[in-house]
């Protein structure tokens, strides 16, 4: 069973959300996610200061295998990518919610959050999709 | 229906994720596919097969049969157990597929073909086999191993017996030899040393377990792509199909030309497009960026024309993008490719990419 941290919020495409508690957020994709694309060879984050609307995809993932879209779990504007895994996107795989994190972004509406899974129905997701 | 070789159990013992693949289930790796192709490169890796058609043509017309179906020309093989790589072509200069023949005696030549065109190689092997006296084998009790790696030979010789090791060493390359029920070939799908071997379902397994007891990494269709395409190996339906002839897809070498009178299947369609010249040709690119390339990528060269991806990857070895593609003739040593609205450049080079490990490129 693929790790699904309790503190941290997800979509149902995928990604993760971390609250950093001041009107930000870290976003990746999960264990699940890079499991099912298996070894990272290109990261491609979305640019700071643009602006877009929720499930919008701002970001691409590249596994030896495919092309994936990532995306904005909320609304916001881009405030950082991981600029890191341009020379290392291997640490997607390695360590998905930690050093793998892809972008934070500044919420547009912070109550936004609500609309996220929780862990316990991602993980129900997961095993359904198994 | 899909089918299991008889290393399905070995496969998911080792924890490999297993996927679809021309009618068969197959290890797409066993974990990290990057890592299972490092280890061929730099050490030994092995691959299931099985999957792969065996057919073994046997009586007094199989020379002259194999000598009408192929477009390279089976009179070349003069020491028994020596290959051949070769297209079958149709009417039209298409690939029906392309595979290995072993010359074993004038009357008796081993034919491996893909495992995707089975059904319609067989068809076709039958519908022209009428106007020869041949037999045509399907060996479904066969599996096949492919051991492949600068090591890779040397820990495979540990399975034989004395006296088989002996002949199995002194293979050169694209030669074969039957040891007992082991069929040993010095051939391979990677760019590296190594051996394909053929044997019984029944041993395979065990034959399995002692390469991996062995040292020799089990690596699953993942990895064995990104190796064939660092080695600038095509890969049917997806770099030629039937609508491609051998000149659009890079093959032109392995269409035996001489001696003239030999009549082949394609032979008139093939001959007019040489005399006319291709309107594309066949190239490997490199990306100059970050990013990476991917089979149906358009290609974009300016004052030229247009053309397309037919496979790309990220080289593991080389830490770039790289790919073949299909172009107007007249590109030259750079192109243009489309990703994602963007238009990149790339460098235009003659394949192999890699080859026993090492860098082809500039």
């Amino acid at each position: 069973m693929s790790d699904i941290p309790a503190e941290l919020k997800y979509t149902r495409s995928h990604e993760w959300v971390r609250d950093n508690g001041d009107g930000t957020v870290t976003v990746g994709i999960t264990q699940h996610a890079q499991e099912l694309l298996g070894d990272l060879v290109f990261v491609e984050p979305p640019e700071v200061g643009s602006s877009y609307a929720a499930a919008e995809a701002c970001a691409v993932v590249e596994s030896v295998k495919a092309a994936s879209d990532v995306y904005t779990p909320v609304a916001g504007e881009i405030i950082e990518g991981n600029n890191a895994l341009a020379d290392a996107p291997e640490q997607v795989n390695q360590d998905a919610y930690g050093e793998g994190w892809l972008f934070k972004l500044k919420l547009a509406n912070a109550d936004d959050l609500g609309n996220l899974m929780d862990a316990d129905s991602y993980t129900a997701q997961v095993e359904a999709e198994a | 229906m899909t089918q299991r070789t008889a290393l399905y159990d070995a496969h998911v013992a080792s924890g490999a994720r297993m996927v679809d693949f021309g009618g068969w289930i197959m290890p797409l790796h066993y974990g990290s596919q990057l890592e299972e192709h490092h280890q061929v490169r730099k050490d030994a890796g092995m691959f299931d097969t099985s999957h792969m058609t065996v057919v073994d043509v046997e009586g007094t017309g199989a020379k002259a049969y194999l000598q009408y179906l192929f477009a390279n020309d089976v009179a070349k093989l003069k020491t028994p157990g020596k290959a051949l790589y070769s297209c079958m072509l149709n009417e039209q200069a298409g690939v029906i597929d392309d595979l290995i023949t072993y010359y074993l005696s004038d009357t008796f030549y081993r034919v491996v073909v893909n495992a995707a065109t089975r059904e319609k190689d067989i068809a076709w092997l039958q519908r022209q086999a009428k106007a020869f006296e041949v037999n045509l084998i399907e060996r479904n009790e066969l599996s096949m191993i492919a051991i492949q790696g600068p090591n890779a030979r040397n820990k495979a010789l540990g399975l034989l017996t004395d006296e088989d090791r002996v002949t199995a060493q002194a293979l050169k390359p694209f030669s074969a030899a039957q040891l007992g029920d082991l069929f040993v070939a010095r051939t391979g799908y990677t760019g590296e040393d190594g051996f394909e071997v053929i044997l019984p379902n029944a041993r395979a397994a065990d034959f399995w377990r002692g390469l991996v007891a062995a040292g020799v990494q089990p690596a699953g269709l993942g990895a064995r792509d990104t190796l064939r395409l660092e080695a600038g190996m095509n890969l049917y339906g997806t770099d030629m199909d039937e609508s491609i002839t051998p000149l659009e897809c890079g093959l032109s070498w392995t269409v035996a030309w001489e001696p003239v009178e030999r009549e082949f299947i394609g032979r008139a369609a093939i001959e007019a497009q040489r005399a006319a010249g291709p309107a594309c040709k066949f190239v490997g690119l490199v990306l100059e960026g970050k990013g990476v390339l991917r089979g149906h990528q358009k290609v974009v060269v300016a004052g030229v024309g247009e053309g397309e991806i037919t496979s790309g990857t990220f080289s593991p070895t080389l830490k770039v993008a790289i790919a073949m593609a299909r172009v107007p003739a007249a590109t030259g040593d750079q192109c243009q490719v489309e990703i994602r609205g963007k238009l990149l450049t790339a460098k235009v080079v003659k394949p192999p990419f890699v080859r026993n490990g090492k860098s082809c490129l500039d």
